[in-house]
């Protein structure tokens, strides 16, 4: 019995799916909320260690609760409106930001079968969720009506979109590889694909170069450095952020963050295996797969904050060309040489599903 | 009232009154943002209909794309919608006549219509067979039965946006340029020269 069918047959089917549903919902997101407090912390620490300080180390064990100091200092501060802002759109644009952050989450598989939805256009609606994402930057640069955060949103805008061409690219180059849109099946394509005993399109030869070229559009995506020129602050202040307080700043914060987190679990499951160990090899089976998936989690996320810490930030027209004329073309280039790859010297599209012959 | 005809009827009166909203609103930024509403609805109509793949589709292309850029180009622009709607009387027959040629013609056009006719695909609405996503499906008629059209489909698309980028690229003089394969071919050898001046003497560069 599945779980939402145990709450089914105790309350009834649609409330029962109501509520199966949403403690299903409160189970993903909570943990994503602590792994964001935590994910800042982490970020903090590697930062300061690459640096020679020593970071957050005094609220609580080894300064472990110093985000939510923050996010508690954060709470009591006065929530301030500018007076020439667009109330209505100032507000909402926050809470755009937050919720796709977390809608997001919906599709991500941590174990096999341990997914909220298991979407068989599981990979577009990753793309569409983060795609909507600009509208909470864009939003709040204009509502604003103020230089700084309006040109920190435009400049966000743009990124944002010309990344996402590009990322596209890769996305379809792996599909193409595992003939499916759904994050599960993509994940166990992998199994054993490289030699019959590596897991994981990044040990593929063909697929190395998109597993790099993402790393770094995702870093773009989700406005880290080197590419966070929409809130460069020798430029731009903070950019879209600049009028927020309080409770209303928290929300971008923990949305950037909770993308960030969800970088580093796309990821794996795109090129990295998964929940699937990197060896196919019997006796790395007996670690449970959420423990695989959460490690290689963090390891992205140690690298996330090793290139923060030590590359210096882009100047804008060259992301602009980096995006449009390096990795646009390089990638197009790459889906062919995938796709005639797999067209011609493998058996996988002979024929598709049903039965139209090719 | 099942869930499915609740959703329908959510999506479809939200989806409505933001079109409404889309004229109405006396800020040009807060109309595109209504129609951004309004895609995003269809998106939620498209999923009812059982064609997950369009919706995603429309989504990522209308609400993640297209309406970024409207809203780039209205934000940028200083329109003021109050002279704007100054000759609204005058207009009004002349748009009202407009108007009902093109609800006319959407009338006889879904009046003859038989479904199942003009599209080639079915005799009837089925859904995708056996083992078959409908990501899966759509692909699988758009590259085998109808791959001319809509390569010629996407030509039309080629076409038009060549077109655009030729009637707005203007090559500007004066403007200076970066060489990025110059910068990277530059050496010490050949941009550093060591100068020894003497004293109460400059340098010639």
């Amino acid at each position: 019995m599945t779980f939402t069918g145990w709450f089914q047959s105790h309350l009834g089917d649609g409330l029962g799916w109501f509520v199966g549903t949403t403690v299903l919902i409160l189970a993903i997101v909570l943990p994503v909320m602590v792994g964001v407090a935590m994910a800042v912390y982490a970020d903090r620490k590697i930062w300061a260690a690459m640096q020679m300080r020593r970071g957050p180390n005094v609220v609580g064990p080894f300064g472990l609760l110093q985000t939510f100091a923050d996010a508690a200092k954060l709470f009591l501060k006065e929530t301030i409106i500018p007076s020439g802002a667009s109330r209505e759109v100032f507000l909402i644009a926050p809470m755009i930001s937050f919720v796709l952050a977390l809608a997001i989450w919906a599709v991500m598989p941590f174990d096999a079968g341990l997914v909220l939805a298991d979407l068989n256009v599981g990979l577009l609606y990753v793309f569409a969720v983060s795609s909507m994402g600009v509208y909470g930057i864009i939003m709040s640069g204009w509502a604003s009506n103020s230089k700084y955060p309006f040109l920190g949103g435009l400049r966000s805008a743009a990124q944002m979109v010309s990344y996402e061409v590009s990322m596209g690219f890769i996305l379809v180059a792996v599909m193409l590889y595992a003939q499916s849109l759904n994050l599960s099946d993509i994940v166990m394509a992998q199994k054993g694909n490289v030699l019959g005993f590596l897991n994981g399109n990044v040990f593929n030869p063909l697929l190395f170069p998109m597993a790099i070229m993402f790393f770094i559009t995702a870093l773009a995506e989700t406005n880290r450095p080197p590419f966070d020129l929409p809130e460069a602050e020798a430029e731009l202040v903070a950019g879209y952020q600049v009028e927020y307080s309080s409770m209303s700043f928290a929300l971008f914060f923990l949305g950037e963050y909770a993308n960030i987190l969800f970088m580093c679990a796309l990821i794996p499951v795109l090129f990295l295996g998964g929940w699937l160990p990197p060896l196919d090899w019997a006796p790395l089976y007996y670690i449970p797969g959420f423990v695989w998936m959460l490690s290689k989690m963090a390891f992205m996320f140690f690298c996330f904050a090793w290139v923060k810490a030590a590359v210096p930030r882009y100047r804008y027209d060259q992301l602009m060309r980096l995006g449009w004329k390096v990795f646009l073309p390089l990638s197009l280039f790459w889906v062919v040489v995938v796709s005639g790859w797999l067209m011609f010297f493998t058996d996988k599209f002979a024929t598709v599903p049903g039965s139209v012959t090719l | 009232m099942t869930v499915a005809v609740f959703s329908f009827y959510l999506f479809a009166v939200v989806l409505i009154t933001a079109a409404v909203l889309v004229i109405t609103s006396k800020n040009p930024v807060h109309s595109v943002l209504w129609l951004i509403v309004c895609f995003f609805n269809a998106g939620g109509l498209f999923i009812l209909l059982g064609a997950e793949f369009l919706a995603m589709l429309l989504v990522i292309v209308y609400v993640g794309a297209v309406a970024v850029l409207f809203l780039f180009v209205v934000m940028m622009l200083d329109i003021d919608f109050a002279t704007l709607r100054r000759g609204f009387l005058s207009y009004l027959p002349l748009g009202l006549v407009v108007a009902g040629v093109i609800l006319g013609e959407v009338l006889f056009a879904v009046g003859s219509w038989v479904p199942g006719r003009g599209v080639m695909m079915f005799d009837e609405l089925v859904s995708a067979p056996d083992g078959m996503t409908n990501t899966q499906w759509i692909g699988s008629v758009l590259y085998t039965r109808y791959l001319f059209v809509f390569q010629a489909a996407g030509l039309v698309l080629l076409v038009s946006m060549i077109g655009a980028i030729v009637l707005t690229h203007r090559q500007r003089v004066g403007t200076k340029r970066q060489n990025i394969g110059q910068q990277v071919a530059r050496t010490p050898a050949n941009a550093v020269h060591p100068a020894q001046p003497g004293i109460g003497q400059g340098i010639d560069l």
